[in-house]
């Protein structure tokens, strides 16, 4: 850090820097910030030019969303959506873990092209198979159920996670599992000894990642459930035409369907680049 | 594991002389991969087929007796119907800008946070969270509590220095939903960025200050050139995700004011016009419009991909 030619010195510009850093990251975050006051304020309050920072605060938004007050029940498309999400991400799983098991550890031949169809299948855009799926969802009955999202949504994360995967099961040594295997640990044993102690953390950031872009879904739902079915966003939707005051009770719809990404996001931070990245980068 | 230094050699030979016919073999190593594969096969390459034949029908869902065979006819129409056409524009002029402008928001926010400084992490966390905001909930915010003429936050602050108090939606409707893309896409591409100034070679970067260079000389020489494909890929990519937004533009506008992008207008015209020949031909559109960008992207993937596993 010993250069000649800087005019200011270094430590002094680095905390310069630092503050230049936690102002940008202040302003980035200050409209999570805002929401978050404002869904603790009522709704007199939620609606004023200039706005009132420091109102009185009131869980009266919460209690407004959740339908206390006489308006629609949230929970069952909370509930929609945690089907819908986890069981796309359980099956995601249980599709991606052989796959990648057969592309990295034991690989078949031509393991890489089979890599890159798994990732061009996720540049073909949602739209592309629209229309055919919900003509096929419509002739079949399929229309309004939670289960063709579950499917969907599965092929949506399949790529992503079988690309993830692979590379984690990669970093796990060929010589380590050579090993066991002269030891005459069979394949089950190899699996949970071995392989998993070093993969598991991958896995679990693979499967946050999932559940993340599950629970995100708009389009597909949108098309495809109605009154039975419906997600968490779906019912979101409902708040885009504006209804007299209604401030608090849409920040604190946003802020609880959020959270459970925000929580997957934050607990799979380490691997959120390599997930979204699809691997590409470490 | 202790007992595997120990374990002798010529153990191996033995187990392998009982090994299974090879096609046997072959197959106990492809049969993992089958489902994922013929699932994927599937539920996405099978409907893209059905969308590609109803392209080339004159099939309207409210009359379904006269479908028949028209050829390519629909593309014509897409491809000279005025409104049609502004969506394409539309969606590459918000594609373009939002990705455009996060990847040089996201540098800034990169470089800054790969000095230490205290509470690094912390102001990282801040900046990722936009990223972690459902969607649909950050366009809500954006179109109720920012950009509300009468109580949003925007004029509200613009309020406190004696501003202007706009209509942002109605004046500028396209530029609305942009900021808040770029809002929730920024801190993506700056986590690709931050990626790609990890991994560069400190001992290259140290050579460098000894020989003299400058801060300003060693990014535009060493660390622009080394970011150059991690920048390709965060626009590659965001690119992908862009170009399908549906989200935004649905929530911020509904599509109104001009701001009718590519995958909008196809969930319009079958959704709400129940024009299927019409609305398949437009996603056939969007397809290969995807394929451009996708055929780069697949490269800078494979190129990373390459450099990985040879360095493994």
């Amino acid at each position: 850090m010993s250069t000649v030619a800087v005019r200011t010195s270094p430590r002094r510009r680095g905390a310069g820097l630092g503050l230049v850093a936690w102002l940008l990251g202040i302003v980035f975050f200050l409209p999570i910030a805002w929401m978050a006051l404002t869904s603790f304020h009522s709704e007199s309050d939620a609606a004023t030019n200039p706005p009132s920072f420091g109102a009185a605060l009131t869980l009266d938004g919460y209690r407004e969303f959740f339908g206390t007050g006489g308006g629609a029940s949230p929970w069952p498309a909370l509930v929609n959506s945690a089907v819908a999400s986890v069981g796309s991400t359980v099956l995601v799983l249980l599709l991606a873990l052989p796959a990648a098991y057969a592309l990295s550890i034991r690989p078949v031949k031509k393991w890489t092209d089979v890599l890159f169809f798994f990732l061009s299948t996720k540049m073909l855009p949602v739209v592309a198979g629209l229309l055919p799926i919900y003509l096929f969802a419509k002739n079949t009955g399929m229309l309004d159920n939670i289960w063709l999202l579950v499917i969907l949504y599965t092929s949506m994360n399949l790529p992503i996670a079988v690309w993830m995967m692979q590379s984690f099961l990669a970093e796990v040594p060929a010589a380590v599992i050579e090993a066991a295997q002269i030891d005459g640990a069979r394949l089950p044993t190899i699996l949970a000894r071995v392989v998993a102690p070093i993969a598991l953390p991958g896995i679990a950031a693979t499967a946050l990642i999932c559940f993340i872009f599950s629970w995100n879904e708009l389009l597909f739902a949108r098309v495809l459930t109605g009154v039975v079915a419906e997600t968490a966003p779906v019912f979101l939707t409902g708040f885009i035409t504006s209804q007299g005051l209604f401030l608090a009770k849409v920040c604190a719809a946003s802020l609880v369907i959020s959270l459970p990404v925000l929580a997957a996001g934050f607990a799979a931070q380490d691997k959120l680049v390599q997930g979204l990245s699809l691997g590409a980068v470490k | 594991m202790s007992a595997t230094t120990t374990a002798p050699i010529t153990a191996t030979p033995v187990r392998m002389t009982r090994r299974p016919s090879a096609r046997l073999r072959a197959w106990s190593t492809r049969g993992p991969l089958l489902p994922a594969l013929v699932f994927m096969i599937v539920v996405t390459q099978l409907p893209f087929v059905a969308t590609v034949v109803i392209s080339f029908f004159d099939w309207n869902a409210l009359y379904p007796k006269a479908r028949h065979f028209t050829g390519v006819d629909n593309y014509q129409q897409v491809l000279t119907d005025a409104d049609l056409r502004h969506s394409v524009w539309t969606t590459i002029l918000l594609t373009v800008t939002v990705v455009l402008v996060s990847l040089v928001l996201g540098m800034v926010l990169a470089l800054l946070l790969d000095r230490r400084f205290r509470g690094r992490g912390f102001v990282r966390t801040l900046l990722i969270a936009p990223f972690l905001v459902v969607p649909v909930a950050a366009a809500l915010l954006w179109k109720h509590v920012l950009y509300n003429p009468e109580y949003g936050l925007l004029n509200g602050l613009l309020h406190y220095v004696g501003g202007p108090q706009p209509d942002w939606i109605s004046t500028t409707p396209l530029l609305a939903v942009e900021a808040s893309l770029i809002w929730q896409w920024t801190p993506f591409m700056m986590l690709i960025l931050l990626a790609g100034l990890q991994s560069r070679d400190s001992q290259q970067l140290e050579a460098a200050r000894v020989d003299g260079a400058n801060d300003w000389q060693i990014f535009r020489h060493l660390t622009l050139p080394h970011l150059r494909r991690y920048l390709e890929l965060g626009a590659l990519l965001g690119s992908i995700y862009i170009v399908q937004n549906f989200d935004a533009v649905f929530t911020i506008t509904s599509g109104g004011l001009g701001t009718a992008n590519l995958p909008y207008t196809v969930y319009q015209s079958f959704y709400q016009a129940h024009e299927n020949g019409l609305a398949s031909a437009a996603g056939v559109l969007v397809v290969i419009g995807s394929i451009i960008i996708a055929t780069f992207a697949l490269r800078v993937v494979s190129s990373l991909f390459r450099e990985e596993v040879s360095r493994a």
